[in-house]
């Protein structure tokens, strides 16, 4: 079994055997560089494109249970929610544009589980510990931050156009069965939809970067989500300066009329500001810590 | 050629890493040895940029390690077998090294072979490994870019004997291709039978470095372990050759090397049973130095005479 193998055995494609204690041999098989890791001897030494990288991030949200879950509860979600608004529609014979299916589909769950799929993103390498192989890989680790930023946003669109693809999908089967069907799909509410979406997800990916730590940090986003607004909401009933500072410093509020399909009602000075505060600013904060940061 | 240059890594108050220096040629392999805690966990990761140095820095062939443009390529890093997403299978995270770097996917398939997981192991998650396979699979990734350079951290924590064998055999092959290992393990056996060269640190200082010849010289010279078919002639041979031992069971200790010790049971004719290097000198070097550099004195006494002898 153990035997030493010729030259002619280990210029064999190499196979995974069962038994451990015969496959010593294959160890000069590999160590030997293949030709194709030799061939360009540049190739050694050129450095790793982003495209590259922002590839390999894609593939990470997709590749472990938790994120295949994620994506498919994400899915699924949105189809079921708009499948209810169909039926609901239908039965008190409500008038429907495509919008209000993806505004439904956009509150749930949308726009609760883009941002934890934008924490996840960060704070998954930390709990995982899978940071100390990527940094190894990548030891620039701005590239990794920027890589992961632009995968955010690219999942952020492209679940929006699956959305919205799903909303014309569910206004047509709406329309089919008699439902009072409006067609129309105004590109402010398209562009609404998409930057919502957008700012949800990476919103998220700010607070992974802030607090490292996926439990916390979605709770802290929650809060933020949820809370915090009701918040702004009693302070600004209460006090006068409270109102006016409320939109200045509350991110949520100034969103809201994307929420509505309402672009060019976006008060884009308060936009400046406010998502410096809550996007900007901790992820400023991140990445200055990462880089410093001992990666243990 | 891997040099490392005064790197000195603190704390606050606490130093874990003081004043480190050393180089490591091609083709050797050099073993990092000291207790837990002494500084050799800390050492690598400065090596391979995830933990920046106060001071000092580290360079392969002149290069920092963030300047190399695809690291993965130059240098293999295994700093903890399971610091790995539980959730991922072991083909897939060989997937994302092997996509990071820009090679073929054909080399997943090769590593796994290399390593010895089996088909159906690689498509398992890592959460089912035992240790030993994620060891295997940690390896498996650092081989991944085909590096002149491995850096492992403990490799053989959690392998089986006959896996420790087969570590030992594969970093052995690697080196004589002109490879470069530098590992480290708080286990003196498990280093003195892989590496060429030892380097000894505790308390976050290198306390003493060299081969085993020569470690085993600063350890007051050899012993040897003798056992004679007739033992009463050995002891009487040695007497008359004013050579010093002492009796230990069955056994003899012989203040000498053993080739010293076969000379003269050769000249009286006498059969030896047994013959070996005494083991105990370079572990109880080993026990003396780490354990000492935790207390100055002791300290002190040690490294003006040791430092003289790094190579």
């Amino acid at each position: 079994m153990n035997t030493v193998m010729n030259t002619g055995d280990l210029l064999e494609p190499t196979h995974p055997t069962n038994q451990r204690t015969v496959t010593m041999p294959h160890v000069s098989t590999a160590l030997a560089p293949p030709k194709s890791l030799t061939a360009s001897p540049r190739a050694v030494d050129s450095a790793i494109p982003m495209r590259r990288l922002i590839k390999v991030e894609l593939r990470k949200t997709m590749n472990t249970r938790a994120g295949k879950w994620l994506l498919a509860t994400i899915a699924g979600g949105a189809a079921i929610v708009m499948a209810i608004m169909v039926i609901v529609g239908i039965v008190t014979d409500e008038p429907f544009g495509i919008t209000d299916f993806t505004q439904v589909a956009s509150f749930f769950p949308m726009a609760l589980l883009l941002p934890v799929l934008g924490v996840l993103s960060v704070t998954g390498e930390w709990g995982q510990r899978t940071n100390i192989a990527t940094f190894t890989l990548v030891p620039r680790r701005s590239r990794i931050a920027a890589a992961k930023l632009a995968t955010g946003a690219i999942m952020a669109l492209a679940a929006a156009i699956a959305a919205l693809v799903t909303g014309v999908a569910a206004m047509g089967v709406f329309d089919l069965f008699g439902g009072d069907a409006t067609w129309n799909l105004p590109l402010q509410s398209v562009v609404s939809f998409a930057l919502l979406q957008l700012i949800g997800l990476l919103t998220g990916f700010a607070f992974g970067m802030l607090i490292l730590n996926t439990p916390a940090a979605i709770v802290s986003f929650f809060a933020y989500s949820f809370l915090l607004p009701t918040v702004f909401f009693a302070g600004a009933s209460l006090w006068d300066w409270a109102e006016s500072v409320r939109p200045w410093i509350d991110f949520n509020f100034v969103q809201e009329p994307l929420g509505q399909g309402l672009l060019s009602d976006v008060n884009w000075g308060q936009f400046a500001l406010t998502s410096a505060i809550w996007f900007v600013a901790p992820v400023a904060f991140g990445v200055r810590r990462l880089l410093r940061a001992e990666i243990k | 050629m891997i040099s490392v240059e005064h790197v000195t890594r603190s704390y606050g108050d606490y130093i874990a890493v003081n004043d480190v220096t050393f180089e490591v040629a091609s083709g050797h392999i050099t073993g990092f040895l000291g207790p837990n805690g002494a500084g050799k966990s800390t050492t690598m990761r400065i090596m391979v940029g995830l933990t920046a140095p106060t001071s000092g820095r580290v360079t392969f062939d002149g290069r920092l390690y963030h300047d190399l443009p695809n690291p993965g390529r130059h240098v293999g890093v295994l700093l903890d077998a399971s610091a790995q997403h539980a959730g991922r299978t072991g083909r897939e995270i060989l997937t994302i090294g092997v996509m990071t770097m820009g090679l073929p996917m054909s080399r997943v398939d090769e590593m796994l072979a290399t390593v010895g997981l089996t088909e159906s192991e690689s498509e398992r998650r890592l959460g089912n490994y035992s240790l030993g396979m994620k060891q295997r699979l940690g390896i498996a990734h650092a081989l991944l870019g085909d590096p002149e350079v491995l850096i492992l951290d403990e490799p053989a924590n959690g392998l089986d004997p006959a896996g420790i064998r087969w570590m030992r055999g594969l970093l052995r092959r690697y080196a004589d291709r002109g490879g470069t290992v530098v590992l480290s393990s708080h286990l003196l056996h498990e280093v003195e039978l892989i590496a060429d060269e030892m380097i000894l640190i505790g308390n976050g200082r290198i306390v003493a470095s060299g081969d085993r010849e020569s470690l085993i010289q600063l350890s007051g010279g050899a012993g040897t372990i003798a056992k004679a078919d007739d033992q009463n002639a050995l002891t009487a041979a040695l007497t008359a050759a004013n050579v010093a031992f002492r009796i230990d069971g069955l056994q003899l200790h012989v203040f000498a090397r053993p080739i010293e010790v076969g000379r003269i049971a050769v000249e009286q004719q006498i059969v030896m049973t047994e013959l070996r290097t005494q083991q105990d000198g370079l572990e109880d070097l080993f026990l003396t130095l780490t354990a000492e550099s935790q207390r100055d004195a002791a300290d002190t006494t040690h490294e003006p005479q040791i430092a003289g002898a790094l190579s």
